[in-house]
């Protein structure tokens, strides 16, 4: 009897705290200049669009720029922990400034949640009950083309990524499920834009089709290069060579391409349909697929936030853990590492009026978790 | 290993080293004539493709744009000798590299600011797009064969401004004696700004047509301003003719070396181990190719001071 009265005057207590909750302190560590700052600032547009919506006034974000930069990245976590005394951090786009941050700010007792990258070290081993990963585990949207490519019935596949961890994860997500055999494998420098040599291997390697990982500008001049090049294999890419900041840029010769994502704008959800409509209103451009991850992002903490006090680490973390918001791609749950459980459409490359964009031609993987729960102990 | 691939990739590495070169002779000429390390020559670089991709965009002429892409490049270079390195010539390098590197922050920064944050968009005109059909049956786009072309021109016209001109001749003279060309009567500072703005010019011209296959983003100079110094250090600073040996020797290098030697380490290791170890060393061969050709000769391939 005692201990019922106990939990009920907790429980009273905890409805109380949330009730009359203390603002929440959020920082944001992003890319805002130099190459890669469109992804950035479209994840930071698209977080702010949803703390706008939700006209919540007590959650307080404070923005601050990485410059790409690991070293620049920590130095500002240790300022947002130390001195501004955040609760929640989250922004990082790129895996290695991630790796950096991360597992430093979730062991001083802080919550991260990623709003871009998943490097496969913090979803199996690394995992940790303080930081979920509301985009994707990095394998992800390249599990989804090597099963594409099973479908399509590819048997031959050239396969190519840049030298560095997230495009290691990439060559092998896209091998997981991928049974047929490789004309190729290439490993690119990081940050390489000249592809000629490459492509000259595609062409004499008698591939039957070819994937490739090259986000950001990379995958602009490998795809404008490839259309120059007279090969005429299939393509197939994830989402980040073909993302609404950079199709513009790559034109025509991305048309028909297909890419796997987990979002697309032509997801036929209300709460889809709203967020493409008010992003437009408020930005005057298309949203990304990064600007999805960040309104999801926001939405994922503002959910949070109306169950249960920040304060209390416990209570907050299950309510991160239910996932009860309306996320942009539908259906969307955790598993057991925080990591997204989701479906991974394919998307072709097409133009609206003078618009290049995506449109989902079908589904590649469903309720897809990732390779590295299994080693999670938390 | 056929020998269709084999030419195909000689040729890449050709067209890459003569892009290279176009910014390497500017970066040569400025330090060769006025004695300046310039780190902002990649901004120089940015500049020009954006010139190139605002006035295509606006009036869908390629040809304007590299009109463009060279006024524009040019007279960035004019502006920016005229406000800020004027004051550098006297100051030892450390200072050189500070100030010439502020540029680079302030230019990369500008640039966003008045084009905003995504990589805009640039593409060959439909006259040079597609590949051709060389003699033997090598197929290679058109394209690149014309930047190999319009480079080997540019090339050749360099040499006759240096060699045939009053202009060249006084360049020339302002590398042996700066001192003395201007105590005969030569308005050095004037002399300067054209050096400067040639220089800018070509940086200018190789930005805009490699970001037509490329992308064209903030940042896109600073990579190729390193290789750009690897060229100039291997073939000799403050010599033309060092910069094209140097540059097609870059160029040829960094190709051929990422093709053949993950297939050379294929005879010792595992397929996986020898496409990683391969490339590794690949990135590096040009950096070896450096070193090899400094502990040989010292000032470079044609570098005449020491």
């Amino acid at each position: 009897m005692k201990q019922i009265l106990l939990a009920a005057v907790a429980a009273l207590s905890l409805g109380v705290a949330a009730a009359s909750a203390e603002p929440v302190k959020v920082g944001m560590i992003t890319t805002l200049s130099g190459g890669g700052a469109g992804l950035g600032i479209d994840v930071r547009d698209g977080f702010m669009l949803a703390v706008k919506q939700s006209g919540n006034e007590d959650i307080e974000v404070i923005i601050e720029d990485d410059q790409r930069k690991p070293d620049v990245a920590v130095k500002l976590a240790d300022k947002l922990v130390q001195a501004e005394n955040v609760d929640v951090l989250t922004g990082l786009i790129w895996s290695n400034l991630a790796m950096a941050v991360i597992p430093s700010v979730t062991a001083q007792g802080k919550f991260y949640l990623s709003p871009n990258a998943g490097p496969s070290m913090l979803a199996g081993k690394g995992c940790h009950p303080n930081y979920f990963n509301v985009a994707w585990q990095n394998d992800n949207l390249h599990e989804a083309a090597g099963a594409f490519a099973n479908v399509e019935g590819y048997k031959n596949s050239f396969i190519l990524a840049p030298n560095y961890p997230a495009g290691k994860d990439a060559l092998t997500g896209y091998k997981r499920l991928y049974k047929g055999d490789l004309a190729g494998e290439l490993y690119t420098k990081l940050g390489q834009t000249d592809y000629a040599a490459e492509l000259a291997q595609i062409r004499a390697s008698g591939a039957d089709s070819v994937y490739f990982f090259l986000p950001g500008g990379m995958g602009i001049s490998f795809l404008k290069q490839y259309a120059g090049s007279g090969i005429d294999l299939p393509v197939v890419g994830p989402a980040f060579s073909f993302d609404q900041g950079i199709l513009q840029a790559v034109g025509d010769a991305a048309l028909g391409v297909r890419n796997t994502s987990q979002w697309s704008k032509d997801i036929n959800t209300p709460v889809n349909n709203a967020f493409v409509e008010s992003f437009q209103a408020e930005y005057g451009r298309l949203p990304s697929l990064y600007a999805s991850q960040g309104f999801d992002t926001a939405n994922l903490l503002l959910s949070a936030m109306s169950k249960a006090d920040v304060k209390d680490a416990d209570a907050f973390r299950e309510a991160l853990r239910e996932a009860d918001f309306k996320s942009t791609r539908g259906e969307f749950r955790f598993g057991p590492n925080n990591h997204p459980i989701q479906d991974i459409y394919v998307r072709e490359v097409i133009k609206e009026g003078d618009v290049f964009t995506n449109k989902i031609i079908g589904k590649a993987l469903n309720s897809h978790s990732d390779a590295y729960w299994s080693e999670c102990n938390m | 290993m056929s020998l269709i691939l084999l030419i195909e990739q000689i040729l890449n590495g050709l067209q890459f080293g003569i892009m290279l070169f176009l910014m390497a002779a500017g970066l040569t000429l400025i330090f060769g004539v006025m004695g300046l390390i310039n780190l902002a020559h990649g901004s120089l670089y940015m500049i020009g493709a954006f010139c190139a991709a605002a006035v295509a965009g606006a009036t869908g002429s390629f040809l304007l744009g590299l009109i463009a892409a060279l006024a524009g490049a040019a007279i960035a270079g004019a502006l920016v000798e005229l406000v800020v390195i004027r004051r550098l010539y006297t100051k030892d390098h450390l200072d050189q590299v500070l100030a010439t590197f502020a540029l680079i922050l302030i230019f990369s920064e500008g640039t966003r600011w008045l084009f905003g944050s995504f990589p805009l968009f640039l593409d060959i005109p439909d006259a040079l797009s597609g590949p051709v059909t060389l003699p033997g049956g090598i197929e290679y786009p058109l394209y690149r064969l014309t930047l190999i072309i319009v480079g080997l021109l540019v090339a050749a016209g360099l040499f006759l401004l240096i060699s045939r001109t009053r202009l060249g001749i006084q360049i020339r003279a302002g590398e042996n004696d700066r001192e003395m060309i201007a105590a005969l009567g030569v308005d050095i500072a004037k002399l300067y700004t054209i050096v400067f703005a040639l220089g800018a010019a070509l940086a200018g011209l190789a930005g805009a047509l490699v970001g037509a296959i490329q992308s064209v983003q903030v940042g896109m100079g600073e990579p190729v301003l390193i290789l750009a110094f690897v060229v100039i250090v291997i073939g000799g600073i403050g010599s033309i003719k060092g910069a094209l040996i140097g540059a097609i020797l870059v160029g040829l290098t960094d190709t051929l070396g990422g093709i053949f030697l993950p297939e050379l380490m294929k005879l010792f290791f595992s397929p996986a181990t020898a496409t990683s170890i391969g490339s590794s060393i690949a990135s590096m061969s040009i950096y070896i190719l450096m070193a090899a050709v400094l502990v040989l000769r010292p000032t470079g391939l044609f570098g005449a001071r020491a």
